[in-house]
């Protein structure tokens, strides 16, 4: 499979601020790509030079083999674009829309498919200014399908959104997929890009802190998953004699680490020989979004080297 | 460019802009309002100036035509202040400052005595520096008066006389004139300040980005703009034209030849609007550098005045406003019916819109560097 994306040692600079510092990762063609990071990390100064909408100061980029900067109208007629908080013109339909992106693309699109696809049918004759910040983001979902695109980059489509609204455009993003179609996705939402992406990586101060599939990432930077039960302070003591397990004990709750397979079991079968009283037993192992969060968190404490 | 990506970006533009209640008014209204104000203002007859009298030869025959001749003037309207207005021998130039009046005559004791025995005597003018058209107008009312009682006294006849004919065969009115200007003021403005505008909100909504991920180009979009508003300086000028006829009964000369300035006119005021959003960093700043360009232009082009009136210095200055061209050009064909003379004013006006239009592509931005 070839890659749809290509970035080596990307950099922008504004004066000697790096907001993109050297970064690398590629996107292989038809897969979901999350690109993650907190406010003011990079996310978007780099999804827009991928875009062609900005010049990077250094290092080399491909989207579909081609520089956006310099190939960008070549590149424009394959990729579709939602950028972050899409406005357009406040007075046309969204009918309208997609034909006017029709014609410009050379395209003969069937408006009422694509806003039937993107759950926007209703409000085909509607004017843009009376449609809700969750049916302009459809509106530009639509818009940037118009042109039938091999890659699509979707900057924080559902940022703002009602969860029904959130949920209709990871629908869109699934079929997007299906259809063989590689999306760029950016998002502050981890739960969507867990659910969503093949890849992943976060971006931090510029730099890549961490990247792989969501599953690589928790396994790499998460703590073990683990076993909470509720009772006496005894029960940590027992088990550490019984099955060589250090626990944790606060608030009336024992935490015991999970390593292996079938240690819940080893634990829950000691639990029940000890006598002791125990109740409410839970396993948890972290999110995406707990691993953002450590990640994040532990290099603004200057813990972790990017 | 591509004319079929042209159409489709006119059709969006257009279609906003009738759904746009102010800019539909302001494109179909606006015009009929400025006619009807102006013309209002410029075509009422002229007024004649009020002349306060004080007669202290109040028994004469003489002082009384004296006053009569002034009033057959037609230029000025003498009303007489006698003592009752006047208490305790208050001077008439006290009375008039008091009541803000601009013009006022002092006819001197024993004039009429005096002019009849042949002695020289001297009727005084008070004038207000503040209201010199006022001033003007009695002077040389008083002046002409004067000099016929002069020529009746030593029983001479005036020999050099003036008659005041118009050019040409029409006898123009100010509507007449007025026309051709409020056509090239909405030339300028109605572009002027929607471009700046555009490129300000666009910037701020990123329509410009959005665009720029299309096939449109930045030429393709200004050139529906130029379109756009083509269409709408024709119908703004057929609109002035059948206000200015059907309220004030004005004349103009409807040809072929009045195209070329409804046509670059806009071409030259659009790309110049865009020119000036695009300099400009904020929306303010936009604001402020269109309103500099705009409003010398709106007055000293010969939108309102000709420019013929203006003091040299300020002529020389409104031969490098683009408006003039445009108004100095519709005028040659809409007024003199002379367009073989317009030639020069298409010329300049090409030529700059060319010039601007290259510079506004090349200064306004799709995307950031």
């Amino acid at each position: 499979m070839s890659n749809a994306v290509e970035v080596t040692g990307l950099r922008k600079t504004y004066g000697d601020l790096a907001a993109v510092d050297s970064i690398d990762f590629v996107v292989p063609e038809g897969e979901v790509f999350a690109f993650l990071g907190p406010n003011g990390a990079g996310k978007t100064t780099t999804v827009e030079i991928l875009e062609g909408l900005r010049k990077r100061s250094g290092g080399e980029v491909r989207v579909l083999g081609l520089d956006p900067w310099t190939q960008g109208t070549e590149l424009h007629h394959q990729i579709g674009v939602i950028p972050q908080d899409f406005r357009f013109f406040d007075k046309i339909y969204p009918r309208e829309a997609i034909e006017f992106y029709g014609t410009l693309f050379g395209k003969t699109p069937d408006p009422a498919q694509l806003l039937q696809r993107v759950g926007l049918l209703d409000k085909a004759e509607a004017k843009f200014d009376t449609l809700s910040g969750g049916q302009k983001q459809k509106l530009g979902l639509a818009l940037s399908l118009v042109n039938d695109p091999r890659v699509c980059f979707l900057d924080e489509p559902t940022t703002g959104l009602d969860p029904q609204a959130r949920r209709s455009i990871w629908e869109v993003i699934r079929q997007l997929r299906s259809e063989g179609r590689t999306v760029f996705l950016t998002t502050h939402y981890l739960e969507e890009a867990e659910l969503l992406a093949d890849q992943v990586a976060i971006i931090h101060h510029g730099k890549i802190i961490a990247a792989g599939s969501p599953s690589d990432i928790i396994a790499k930077h998460g703590r073990p998953a683990r076993l909470t039960v509720e009772g006496p302070p005894a029960l940590g003591s027992y088990l550490q004699q019984k099955l060589g397990v250090t626990s944790v004990v606060s608030d009336g709750r024992v935490v015991i680490p999970l390593t292996e397979r079938g240690d819940a079991l080893r634990v829950l079968t000691a639990l029940e020989a000890s006598g002791l009283p125990w109740q409410r037993f839970a396993t948890e192992s972290d999110t995406l979004e707990d691993v953002f969060v450590a990640l994040v968190g532990r290099m603004d404490d200057g813990e972790v080297k990017a | 460019m591509n004319p079929r990506r042209i159409g489709a970006d006119f059709k969006v533009f257009a279609r906003g802009y009738v759904r746009n209640p102010v800019a539909l008014f302001f494109s179909l209204f606006f015009p009929i309002i400025l006619v009807l104000l102006f013309g209002l203002i410029f075509n009422q007859p002229t007024t004649s100036v009020t002349l306060y009298a004080e007669n202290l030869d109040p028994g004469s025959n003489i002082s009384a035509q004296f006053l009569n001749a002034l009033n057959q003037t037609g230029a000025v309207q003498v009303t007489v202040v006698g003592p009752a207005q006047l208490p305790g021998n208050e001077s008439l130039a006290k009375y008039l400052a008091d009541h803000s009046d601009p013009v006022g005559i002092v006819i001197p004791p024993d004039f009429g005595q005096d002019y009849l025995s042949h002695q020289p005597t001297n009727v005084t003018v008070y004038t207000n520096p503040e209201d010199a058209v006022s001033g003007g107008i009695a002077e040389a009312a008083v002046g002409a008066v004067s000099n016929e009682f002069n020529l009746q006294l030593s029983h001479g006849s005036p020999v050099v006389g003036v008659a005041v004919l118009p050019i040409a065969s029409t006898i123009y009115k100010e509507i007449d004139y007025l026309v051709p200007g409020l056509i090239g003021f909405s030339i300028l403005t109605s572009p002027m300040f929607a471009m700046v505008d555009i490129s300000s909100t666009y910037k701020k909504d990123h329509l410009f980005r959005q665009l720029s991920l299309t096939p449109l180009t930045k030429d393709e979009w200004l050139a529906s703009k130029i379109i756009w508003y083509v269409i709408l300086s024709f119908i703004s000028a057929a609109i002035m034209v059948g206000a200015g006829v059907a309220l004030f009964h004005a004349h103009v000369t409807l040809s072929i030849y009045l195209v070329p300035f409804l046509v670059l006119g806009p071409f030259f005021f659009v790309s110049l609007g865009m020119l000036a959003g695009s300099i400009a960093k904020t929306p303010e700043t936009a604001a402020v550098i269109g309103n500099v360009i705009t409003f010398p232009m709106m007055f000293l082009s010969g939108t309102f005045f000709p420019v013929a009136a203006f003091p040299p210095y300020l002529q020389v200055f409104a031969h490098i406003l683009p408006l003039y061209y445009v108004i100095d050009g519709m005028n040659k064909v809409m007024l003199f019916n002379n367009p073989g003379s317009a030639v020069a004013d298409v010329a300049v006006l090409a030529a700059a819109s060319v010039v601007v239009f290259v510079l506004a592509i090349l200064a306004f931005k799709w995307r950031d560097e």
